[in-house]
């Protein structure tokens, strides 16, 4: 088992009667690294996303996620990931604190943990004023990224985005990425899956879905050149042409 | 049990109990309804019935009687009618609606009273309409005892009047008082089933469902934690109503207050049950609320022999009958509450109850695997 490796796939499959959802994909997601996951509506992201996090059972082929098997370890695989979810996910009827709260307490962090970290969450995000508000008052991208430093805030080994900035507009999307940057800094590998192909630009590596394959798979830089343009979003173009799904 | 999983459920059940007390529309459902229902159907139904049409059967005819009849035409609920009517008689003016009483004095009358200080007269209600019979006759019996005690006072006599009451076409009196057992199975269908089955359907509207599945949260945690906060809730509803019972309604509780509270959990506990699986199959909060209605509401509502007799059902009516688990509370809640029974005489009942709690409980765990996959 490669240390460096924080997950792998091999040939993930994942069938729905007839339909194919997941192609046998194959790839690998370094430790520390941002990993983009891009694809149309349909492409069969998020499918592939659940099965890593143990939410969906694959039809066939292997993948370790933090070094555990997605067969056998999911409940392992659940304690080393934070997730978080296209829909807003956090308790619009709950204060910050008391979300921050929560969501620590169901990972099992002791009482001066979850005090300790949820200031310094709080701190970084600039809304120390803000602990007692309800989350349902705050704005759109003030919840995004508050939903992305809870879904961290267990300090796991990687952390699954999916498409986490639908909605907001592009500084606070450029912001919501510092706050990507920053985990990753600290060690956080970072899974994340998106239609915005400037978010792609962000990433380490990208890997391009249609149809359920991996059609594409390699930093932004050398799939630029690969396909002699010059932004992602023409890359992408280039890819889901061919494409025979319809998105959803 | 070890204590990070205590610690979870605590974190959980405390977010939990944050949604039902924040929520205004969960608490008037909580508190409101349970309230609406008792004193809607303890104050509206039984209220005071004025100027009852009766007819008076005075075989008597002696000192004694004419008192008693005196104070009845005098008093402002009564309509006196005077005539020496038979029993079949007496039925035919019950049945065309003229009268709702019948109260016959017997021979010797007084002379039983004042030899033997006890003598008996016959009071027959239409209990057709069971509310206004049992109301009528305790003012009657009230009259009686009024009676008595002057009677004890003026005279320093000592009588007994037993009045022998005969409740006509509906014996068991089926109404006045059984409406509280009704009121507590429909409350707490409502509030566990319902209020269960919404709040699980809302998280996974919310999309936090997700996130939970995600989190190290065992699925059964999610589920007790979820279901923890309107257990609690159920229990103090279940004592607000029998206190209202007891200190507006007069209605005393004849059995032991333990066993209708461990008997109340184990339906409580059915209907939790339901609530889940309402949740499996429903993808919205509205469609949630409609199944609870259409398949719990209405069955305990129609099936549980709490508004219509079962008996007057037609058959596969009372078999559909036999799979509501509220028809089995709301028999075991008439027992011990307004009976007086024990144990023994509801364990079948108890039986079967529980009996079909396992088998929805076992149904849920198959089905949250399902869900899972």
């Amino acid at each position: 088992m490669d240390n460096n490796i924080a997950i792998k796939a091999d040939k993930l499959t994942k069938r729905f009667g007839d339909f194919v959802a997941v192609d046998a994909i194959t790839f690998d997601v370094k430790q520390g690294e941002i990993f983009g996951f891009v694809g149309a509506n349909g492409a069969g992201k998020t499918t592939a996303m659940r099965i890593l996090c143990g939410l969906s059972t694959p039809t066939s082929g292997t993948a370790t996620v933090a070094g555990f098997d997605v067969y056998k370890d999911a409940e392992k695989i659940k304690k080393n990931i934070g997730y978080m979810s296209q829909k807003f996910s956090l308790y619009e009827d709950l204060t910050v604190m008391e979300n921050i709260t929560f969501y620590a307490g169901i990972y099992g962090l002791s009482d001066k943990d979850i005090k300790d970290r949820g200031a310094e969450l709080l701190d970084r995000l600039g809304i120390a004023h803000e602990a007692k508000t309800f989350v349902g008052s705050l704005p759109l991208g003030w919840k995004q990224k508050l939903a992305f430093s809870v879904a961290v805030i267990h300090r796991p080994k990687i952390v699954f985005l999916d498409e986490p900035t639908g909605g907001v507009d592009p500084v606070t999307r450029r912001q919501f990425w510092d706050l990507i940057y920053e985990a990753s800094d600290r060690g956080i590998t970072v899974f994340v899956t998106t239609h915005y192909m400037d978010e792609a630009e962000y990433c380490g590596r990208v890997s391009v879905m249609v149809d359920g394959r991996i059609d594409a798979f390699d930093t932004p830089a050398n799939l630029k050149k690969k396909f002699s343009v010059d932004s992602m979003n023409k890359v992408f173009y280039e890819l889901a042409r061919g494409a025979k799904r319809k998105a959803d | 049990m070890n204590s990070p999983v205590l610690k979870q459920l605590y974190a959980f059940v405390r977010k939990e109990f944050y949604h039902v007390f924040r929520d205004r529309k969960t608490l008037l459902m909580l508190f409101g309804v349970p309230i609406a229902q008792v004193l809607l159907f303890g104050f509206v139904l039984s209220n005071e019935i004025k100027n009852s049409k009766i007819v008076v059967c005075d075989y008597a005819k002696d000192y004694g009687s004419q008192e008693i009849i005196r104070k009845i035409e005098a008093s402002k609920y009564f309509k006196v009618q005077k005539a020496t009517l038979t029993h079949d008689q007496i039925e035919t003016a019950m049945k065309a609606g003229d009268i709702k009483m019948a109260v016959i004095f017997p021979d010797h009358f007084y002379n039983d009273l004042s030899h033997l200080n006890k003598a008996q007269i016959q009071v027959i209600a239409d209990a057709s309409d069971p509310n206004t019979a049992t109301t009528i006759t305790s003012y009657l019996t009230n009259i009686i005892n009024d009676y008595q005690a002057e009677a004890l006072a003026q005279n320093n006599q000592s009588y007994t009047i037993v009045p022998q009451v005969k409740m006509l076409y509906n014996p068991e009196l089926l109404g006045a008082p059984n409406f509280v057992p009704g009121v507590m199975a429909l409350v707490l269908m409502l509030i566990c089933a319902m209020m269960t089955a919404v709040a699980i359907v809302k998280e996974k509207e919310l999309g936090t469902m997700e996130i939970l599945l995600v989190s190290p949260l065992k699925p059964y945690l999610v589920i007790i934690a979820k279901t923890i906060p309107y257990l609690l809730v159920s229990l103090l509803n279940l004592t607000a109503i029998l206190l209202m019972s007891v200190y507006l309604l007069d209605l005393e509780i004849k059995g032991s207050v333990v066993l209708l509270f461990a008997e109340s959990t184990l339906f409580i506990i059915s209907c939790l049950a339901l609530g889940l699986l309402i949740s499996v199959g429903s993808t919205s909060q509205m469609s949630a609320m409609m199944t609870s209605q259409m398949s719990l509401m209405l069955p305990t509502m129609m099936l549980t022999g709490f508004m219509f007799p079962i008996e007057n059902m037609p058959f596969w009516m009372q078999g559909i009958s036999y799979i509501v688990p509220s028809r089995y509370y709301y028999t075991i809640v008439k027992a011990v509450m307004l009976q007086g029974l024990g144990f023994s005489a509801i364990w079948r009942e108890t039986l079967v109850l529980g009996f079909i709690t396992l088998i929805l409980i076992v149904i849920n765990v198959r089905s949250f695997k399902i869900r899972l996959a």
